[in-house]
């Protein structure tokens, strides 16, 4: 996360105005607090006002969602800047790709996304590609480790990426046929690649593995993760203890 | 009540209180820098830790209720320990996280010497970092001509943020970012617009907001401190004058709890330069056309052949925004003993004193707003006439327990208010019960009827003042054990001048009469700036800045400002309060008692006293209950139903605000440059809410 900050004034629209559906979704939203707490439905409403005004929130946008909900426009400003998912900048018309670089996807390989973005898209995160239709930025856990590594396009992840099949999403998105969401492999949802591999003889116990069995053995009780040596490596000299208290003359 | 037992000490305290309250009235000493006792509580510091017995961990003291404290197995009250080690440990080590960010700057830092963070370092601090990466550095951001941001020093408390959008009702200041990158901001670094932002200064517990004008000015150290009153409005707050030398420095805010509690408006605050700029330092004399500077005989010299030649009934004196009691004392003795009995104080003809105390005063007192149920503002723009009075409405109204209507300007009062009408009728409405808000004022248990400056100021003043004070009566707001008529005066020196008698007497004229062409021959000014002095007259203006008045003057005695002499004024309330001397007039300024008594001797009318001792003697002789200071003497409701039955017609024409700018009202204010610089971005920010 970086310093979240508006998008210069020349990327800024200078006004924003509500579409009908939108306005309807609002009153309804507000309508779920009670009188004089319509603030609630901020971020609600912020959320569709960014899928209206192509993927991102501007400084008229910000105003208007304030004035329709009576709040300051600080506190609204607040808001959209807190969260990491309101955009602040414009971003790609047909696709904004939000690669997660949380632990499991990096260590199953997010860096190699990142690099496709980095030349596919722009050098850096948060900008727009030349032709003005992609735009990407690292996010954190997506929450669909199981598939890592996986990116989010508008609404859908795409999961269980390489660099060629990550090209082929974005090649889907550019040309305007879309790809299919979830696992980009031979892989059912969050299943195991290949099918089931456990109770796939009905359930009966005590009978061996199905023929997709795992090769490598699985980890026993008996050998647990010990700490090695290198997790008590220190590269620092080790750190002064504070001071005793100076103001301690022996009858605290 | 709730029994613990703080340190080893048994003490019983209220249900409410919260733990750091609690020991506080124990008698510990609790560190902390988010809390602040008139700011919601937000625990985000955890400074204030302490030890619960029996709990796994220290608990953050200002946001803990004493009732949420367990007792011991056997029903013994709860213990709270705040010096043992775990205390003091969990405290340093707070400490070491604020540092961590915190630049080692305080060297160059102006809030040096009275910074909270320092302060409470050297108590929980360590002697040395532990932190060896980069320091967190922030932009600093612009918020206006009053404020300076050094945002890097910032551990984002967010008292201003609750100041702004609690106290001072401009919810302008607010946290943008999270995390580490969390940065206090205005909406796009806009100017903040609260006449209550100086405050700001006082409530940051670190250098992040300082004093604009302040800035590298000196150091809390080498300033000499006098507690004195503030005239710029007819509150009367308490201020502390820092002075350097002869100089004053700067003006904070002392506690008093029945006027300001701890805050003061900017114009309190900033007019210092103010006091430096446009000094009349040497009296002067008008030759052919033009002020050249003299000596004091001279100027005696040609005001006594100036009075010699005048009949008695045609001179006159009008005091101003800023005239104490004593010199409207003497200088009204002075007057009559001339033969003359006109006096007046320049705004002040609304108002007879003969009516009763009551008549003229803000009964209810300003604490007795947070008794207040239902409030009608007449003709006022509190915000602007009396800044802290109007912070004082809003504190009742976020209670949630106060109905508020406003006859009047429609102005943002930073509070909401049912605007039921810009003129007199309206309150004829009320009065005769076609109003619906005439129910609430009825059916509410203390009501107050506020009529501010916009409706006094008028030439129609008297009578809109009457009727205020029939419907007053007529609601049941003057009963026994509660007084609801509330007159707001905008000025240090009007009740001042009604209490002395300060006003036209027998056949006497009023200020704009006097004022008038061919309305007297010779007019003594007490800074009176406020007021056009048609041609013909012969003017002396006693006073401290080269204003209005000082260019219409013929003769200029130079005075003393309220920073520089000691002097009766008394508030809104009708509070007698005394300001002290905190420096010196500037060259041959004096003060203004002894220029009057001095004045008297040339004129051959000596006046009876030597020094202020003896002056003040006479006054409090004549009008014994300025002698109890600090206190309000509680008026007698008669003299409401005497104003009430007075009567009189009034003209149906809206109310204009009272001032053109709150920022440039007196002479003072004028002469500062950082007022000027405040009152352009104000009538900036007009502009833009306009288009």
């Amino acid at each position: 996360m970086s310093v979240r900050r508006l998008a210069p004034k020349e990327l800024q629209p200078a006004s924003f105005a509500f579409r009908e559906e939108t306005l309807a979704f609002a009153k309804q939203q507000i309508a779920k607090y009670p009188e004089g707490r319509q603030a609630s439905a901020c971020i609600a409403i912020l959320w569709r006002v960014q899928e209206d005004n192509e993927g991102w929130v501007s400084e008229a946008a910000i105003r208007a969602v304030a004035d329709l909900l009576d709040m300051p426009y600080i506190r609204v400003l607040e808001v959209v800047t807190f969260y990491t998912m309101f955009q602040l900048s414009p971003v790609g018309k047909k696709a904004h790709v939000q690669v997660c670089g949380t632990t499991p996807c990096m260590l199953r390989g997010a860096g190699d996304l990142i690099e496709v973005c980095k030349h596919r898209i722009h050098h850096e995160p948060g900008h727009v590609s030349e032709d003005g239709d992609f735009s990407w930025e690292e996010v954190e856990c997506l929450g669909a480790c199981v598939n890592a590594p996986m990116v989010m396009i508008w609404k859908d992840t795409y999961e269980d990426l390489t660099k060629d099949s990550f090209n082929k999403v974005l090649d889907g998105f550019a040309s305007g046929n879309l790809p299919k969401p979830g696992p980009q492999i031979d892989r059912h949802n969050a299943a195991p690649v290949g099918g089931p591999r456990v109770l796939t003889n009905g359930g009966q116990p005590g009978t061996a593995a199905g023929p997709s069995a795992p090769k490598e053995p699985v980890l026993a009780d008996a050998e647990p993760k010990k700490q090695t040596e290198a997790a008590n490596f220190q590269e620092r000299p080790a750190p002064k203890p504070p001071a005793d208290d100076a103001t301690k003359k022996g009858n605290m | 009540m709730t029994k613990l037992i703080i340190d080893g000490k048994e003490i019983d305290v209220p249900a409410d209180y919260t733990l750091l309250q609690a020991c506080e009235a124990a008698g510990a000493e609790i560190p902390r820098f988010c809390y602040h006792e008139r700011l919601s509580i937000a625990g985000n510091c955890r400074m204030c830790l302490v030890e619960v017995k029996g709990g796994p961990k220290p608990v953050a003291s200002c946001a803990w209720g004493v009732r949420d404290c367990r007792p011991g197995p056997k029903g013994e009250p709860p213990e709270i320990s705040t010096r043992s080690p775990m205390v003091k440990k969990a405290r340093e080590g707070v400490m070491e996280f604020l540092l961590i960010n915190h630049p080692l700057d305080c060297p160059i830092c102006d809030q040096g010497g009275e910074c909270d963070l320092q302060d409470q370092a050297m108590g929980y601090g360590v002697d040395s970092s532990r932190f060896a990466e980069n320091k967190r550095a922030v932009e600093d951001k612009y918020m206006g001509a009053l404020i300076k941001t050094v945002m890097t020093r910032c551990i984002q408390c967010t008292r201003c943020i609750r100041f702004a959008a609690e106290v001072a009702g401009a919810p302008e200041m607010g946290a943008i970012g999270r995390g580490e990158d969390m940065e206090i901001t205005t909406y796009l670094e806009s100017a903040l617009s609260s006449e209550l932002q100086g405050n700001l200064v006082d409530i940051c517990p670190v250098g992040a907001l300082t004093s604009k004008p302040y800035a590298f000015v000196a150091r809390p150290w080498e300033l000499g401190k006098t507690q004195s009153i503030d005239v710029m409005d007819g509150l009367g707050s308490a201020i502390r004058v820092d002075t350097r030398g002869r100089e004053v420095m700067r003006i904070l805010p002392r506690v008093n709890e029945a006027i300001n509690e701890e805050w003061i408006s900017d114009k309190t605050r900033h007019i210092v330069d103010g006091l430096r700029t446009q000094r009349l330092d040497r009296p002067y004399l008008r030759e052919n056309g033009k002020l050249r500077a003299a000596s004091w005989p001279e100027v005696f010299a040609a005001i006594a052949a100036k009075v010699r030649g005048a009949n008695g009934k045609r001179i006159g004196a009008i005091a101003g925004d800023f005239a104490t009691v004593e010199e409207m004392f003497a200088l009204k003795q002075l007057m009559a003993s001339l033969g003359s009995a006109n006096v007046a104080a320049q705004g002040g003809h609304a108002f007879d004193a003969t009516a009763g105390r009551a008549s003229y005063i803000f009964n209810p007192t300003i604490a007795g707003i947070e008794q207040a149920d239902a409030l009608l503002i007449v003709g006022s723009n509190p915000r602007h006439e009396g800044a802290l009075l109007n912070a004082r409405i809003r504190k009742r109204w976020r209670s949630g327990k106060l109905k508020i209507a406003l006859i009047g300007d429609n102005a943002d009062l930073s509070y909401p208010v049912q605007h039921l009408g810009a003129g007199v009728e309206t309150l004829n409405d009320i009065a005769s019960g076609k109003h619906s808000f005439a129910e609430v004022l009825k059916a509410a248990q203390n009501p107050i009827v506020l009529v501010g400056v916009s409706a006094t100021a008028r030439p129609d003043g008297a009578a809109i003042l009457a009727q205020a004070a029939k419907l007053a009566v007529d609601i049941g707001a003057v009963k026994d054990g509660w007084n609801g008529f509330g007159v707001l005066h905008g000025t240090a020196s009007g009740v001042g001048a009604l209490d002395t008698g300060f006003a036209p007497g027998e056949g006497g004229l009023t200020a704009a009469q006097m004022s008038a062409a061919n309305g007297v021959d010779v007019l003594f000014s007490l800074g009176a700036d406020e007021i056009e002095v048609a041609d013909g007259a012969f003017v002396v203006y006693i006073g401290t800045h080269g204003d209005r008045g000082a260019h219409r003057a013929d003769v200029i005695l130079p005075g003393a400002a309220y920073t520089e002499k000691s002097g009766l004024y008394v508030n809104t309330e009708g509070r007698a309060q005394m300001t002290n001397r905190a420096a010196f007039p500037p060259g041959e300024a004096r003060e203004e008692w002894a220029i009057l008594r001095a004045l008297s001797d040339a004129l051959g009318h000596r006046l009876p006293f030597d020094t202020l001792a003896a002056l003040r003697q006479l006054v409090f002789k004549a009008l014994p209950h300025l002698m109890r200071l600090e206190q309000v003497e509680p008026a007698d409701g008669g003299a409401v139903r005497t104003l009430a039955g007075r009567g009189g017609k009034a003209d149906a024409t809206p109310f204009k605000p009272a001032y053109a700018s709150y920022y440039l009202t007196n002479p003072i204010a004028r002469a500062s440059a950082v007022m000027a610089e405040c009152s352009r971005l104000a009538s900036g920010q007009m502009l833009t809410a306009a288009e």
